[in-house]
């Protein structure tokens, strides 16, 4: 902030403070008029007041508080740009990227500030990085039956994928169950550690527009044949699997999906969006858009190798 | 005292008849609305798939008709009645005093209407749209005039202490209101504010302390200066430290918003601020509560026999509990356990039902009788049985929001010894689930005394007595 607005608060809040530290002297000393003890001399409706002094304890109270006040304020920011004698702040503010935080973090250890945040974070590096880096040497079919490591595994996971995928790692509309042995993008270790890392961007493009209301119509029916509902209209069936030849470029020429593009298997009874004709035509229609976010940044690859071992046990048992 | 039996002038007391009442009223319904949802969070089902029966549009509901319609209501009766018995003056325009009854009931029902639809403009205890907001700004403008008016054409020479926290309460809010409330409206029923990131935060927090801080201390504070030595028969303990608590309170008070926002995108500078000056604002809190208390030395034993005192000194207690916890919360290393939890649900409602629901029962019980020429309440007895759910509910609640609170606060930092956390979000959301139930039953015993004090106040207005009402007169020490 510019020197007259930090001088600005300087003042107020200084001028405040020294405002009540002044005002309660003044109290403390007898102004009024009328002796301790005795009333104002001013009745309203009934009610009259006392000339008391201040409480003793209440007085000392407040001066401590001033005191405290003041204190805190010489050692911590809050005047202004006055940054406090410990140099203290809580983290890098201002921050727009990855890349200027990591400068900013060395600039102030250079600086020798107090930065709250970022001494956190690096105690608890220091402290819990061998931990990860011994499982890390370790590969992830082991892992997934090492207890110990399945529940650091399944902390994570509660803290960072059960918002969407679920608690017991189910997973609900839109978002795929873990537990089962249908996978969108492939359920070996390299596979999962790969969806992590990097995160995956599923699309299901809009058909309405290409094929317009009866090909739709067609193509549900010809979707639902392929995972053997009964009592289709066979002439739809038909007709749809004569459209499905641009939908196989992603599904595959027999619907059972392909990894490569996350496309999902529309053979089974598995549905990521729901398999009723209704939720099918929707997705036909408008089209779907899945995101799996990148956690690289956020938990790192040694995390992640604990959580894909986790994700990775879930559906081996089965 | 010899002035004792004095000629009253004509005072306006129907407005303030009005707003008695609707304060009963509106305290049952916004309290009940409370009860209702915080059984909803025990039983999540209550909301039966009914978009305006969900969590998220009710809970506006509640804080703004207990907030607003009930506290509201209380602080215009006693405020335009204790301007008027203090000045001695009938109040300066009945004809205002009708718009401003008759405006705040609109701007009430139309948030009943507005927010269970949806409306809002998501700024908390703020959530009123642009029309409804300037309506609001109209009528608070009337109550001001008139408050002020009556002021000038007082009959006694100084301005009673009561009447200070009173204006700086009004003056106060009419500016935080304001300020809070600018916005760019682009329909009649939606606006985005002009401010924008960590400012929109930190003003709506500015405006959201203060709501607190004025609307529900300054103004109460009022109502207990003359309420407490009225009902006590007591002189004020102390002028001077009306003097140091009033200057004090309202000029640290202000600066305290910041508090809310620790550890957010706020600037260190206003985070270390807001805390300083909240610590601080902890000693003329006190004060207040100081001078209510000593105001009953030499009166002890009446609480023996006079329910009304008991809510009376019983807010008291609420209110330094409260000052007390509230600066507490406010030092960071405390609010980083406490910030986010229940602990801050049980820190408002002892604050609001504690204090300000107490000293507003408590007065509303002094002036029913008063207001309309009876000679005391209908019943005596019902006050205490009052006084009890009341204060039973209100502990019960607060207890278990502590216990809630900070049960979460530890769950949510308690980490295992790889450094992952040791409990899921949900986990603490199980745990504080037999809290709800009990705060829910606190609930239900507050608003079952509210029906006890609408049945109490029916009685008395309905009743035959004309005998001419017995007021408590302070005496000299």
């Amino acid at each position: 902030m510019s020197s007259f607005w930090s001088i600005w608060i300087s003042v107020i809040t200084l001028g405040s403070i020294l405002g009540c530290f002044l005002l309660l002297r003044w109290c403390l000393s007898n102004q009024t008029g009328v002796k301790e003890g005795d009333d104002m001399h001013h009745e309203f409706d009934g009610i009259i007041e006392i000339n008391n002094q201040l409480p003793k304890w209440w007085t000392y109270l407040f001066y401590i508080c001033i005191a405290w006040g003041l204190i805190y304020l010489v050692l911590y920011p809050g005047l202004g740009n006055f940054k406090g004698l410990l140099n203290w702040q809580s983290s890098n503010q201002k921050i727009l990227s990855l890349e200027e935080s990591r400068a900013a973090i060395e600039l102030v250890k250079d600086n020798g500030v107090i930065s709250q945040y970022d001494r956190e974070v690096a105690f608890a590096n220091e402290l819990y990085a061998p931990i990860f880096d011994g499982y890390y040497k370790q590969p992830i079919t082991d892992l997934a039956k090492d207890p110990e490591a399945l529940k650091i595994g399944q902390r994570l996971f509660s803290q960072n994928c059960s918002q969407c995928h679920g608690s017991d790692a189910r997973g609900q509309r839109g978002f795929p169950n873990l537990t089962d042995d249908d996978w969108l993008y492939g359920g070996t270790p390299e596979k999962i550690t790969e969806t992590l890392i990097n995160g995956r961007q599923a699309l299901m493009p809009a058909q309405l527009d290409a094929m317009g209301e009866q090909g739709i119509k067609e193509l549900v029916s010809y979707v639902l044949s392929l995972s053997n509902r009964p009592e289709l209209d066979q002439d739809l069936v038909e007709a749809g699997e004569a459209r499905f030849a641009i939908c196989a470029a992603c599904h595959g020429q027999d619907g059972k999906g392909n990894y490569a593009f996350g496309a999902p298997n529309l053979t089974d009874q598995t549905w990521l969006y729901g398999g009723t004709e209704k939720t099918i035509t929707e997705t036909l229609t408008y089209g779907r858009n899945g995101v799996m976010p990148s956690f690289k940044n956020t938990l790192g690859e040694k995390k992640i190798h604990l959580v894909a071992a986790y994700v990775y046990s879930l559906s081996q048992d089965k | 005292m010899s002035e004792a039996i004095q000629v009253h002038p004509e005072y306006n007391y129907k407005v303030i008849r009005q707003f008695a009442v609707m304060t009963v009223v509106w305290g049952i319904i916004g309290m009940a609305m409370g009860v209702f949802i915080a059984a909803q969070l025990y039983w999540p089902a209550l909301n039966f798939d009914t978009p305006w029966l969900t969590f998220s549009r009710l809970r506006p509901l509640h804080t703004n008709a207990v907030i607003f319609a009930f506290g509201g209501c209380a602080l215009f009766a006693t405020s335009l009645y204790v301007v008027q018995r203090t000045s001695n003056v009938r109040l300066f325009s009945d004809k205002l005093a009708t718009f401003t009854f008759w405006g705040w009931q609109a701007v009430i029902v139309l948030a009943v209407i507005t927010l269970p639809m949806g409306l809002t403009s998501s700024k908390e205890y703020a959530e009123l749209e642009w029309p409804i907001d300037i309506l609001l700004a109209l009528v608070w403008v009337s109550y001001i005039i008139n408050f002020f008016g009556t002021m000038v054409i007082r009959k006694v020479s100084h301005i009673y202490v009561a009447n200070w926290f009173f204006g700086a309460f009004m003056i106060t809010v009419a500016v935080l209101h304001i300020a809070n409330s600018m916005v760019i409206p682009v329909s009649l029923t939606k606006s985005y504010s002009i401010y924008a990131g960590a400012v929109d935060a930190m003003i709506q927090w500015w405006y959201g302390h203060n709501a607190v801080g004025f609307f529900l201390t300054a103004g109460f504070l009022g109502m207990m200066y003359y309420f407490v030595p009225k009902q006590a028969g007591r002189p004020v303990y102390s002028y001077r430290l009306s003097v140091v608590h009033f200057w004090a309170l309202i000029s640290l008070y202000i600066w305290a918003g910041p508090h809310h926002l620790h550890y957010t995108a706020l600037p260190d500078w206003t985070q270390s601020l807001g805390m300083a000056m909240s610590i601080i604002l902890f000693v003329p809190s006190w004060g207040g509560m100081i001078n209510g208390i000593m105001t009953l030395s030499g009166a002890w034993h009446k609480l023996r026999t006079d329910p009304i005192l008991r809510f009376l000194v019983v807010s008291l207690s609420f209110y330094g509990m409260s000052t007390f916890e509230g600066p507490m919360m406010a030092i960071k290393t405390v609010n980083a356990l406490s910030h986010y939890t229940d602990w801050t649900v049980g820190h408002v409602h002892s604050g609001a039902l504690g204090w300000v629901a107490m000293v507003s029962i408590g007065s509303i019980y002094h002036l029913i009788p008063v207001l309309f020429d009876k000679p005391r309440m209908y019943s005596i007895k019902l006050i205490n049985v009052h006084f009890w759910f009341a204060t039973v509910g209100v502990v019960l609640y607060i207890v278990a929001m502590w216990m809630s609170g900070v049960l979460q606060g530890l769950m949510w930092r308690a980490i295992n010894d790889d450094g992952t956390l040791t409990y899921s979000f949900v986990e603490s959301l199980e745990a504080s689930k037999p809290f709800y139930f009990v705060r829910f039953l606190g609930g239900v015993l507050v608003v079952i005394g509210m029906l006890i004090m609408a049945y109490n106040v029916y009685r008395t207005i309905k009743s035959d007595s004309k005998e001419q009402a017995v007021e408590p007169e302070a005496q000299a020490v």
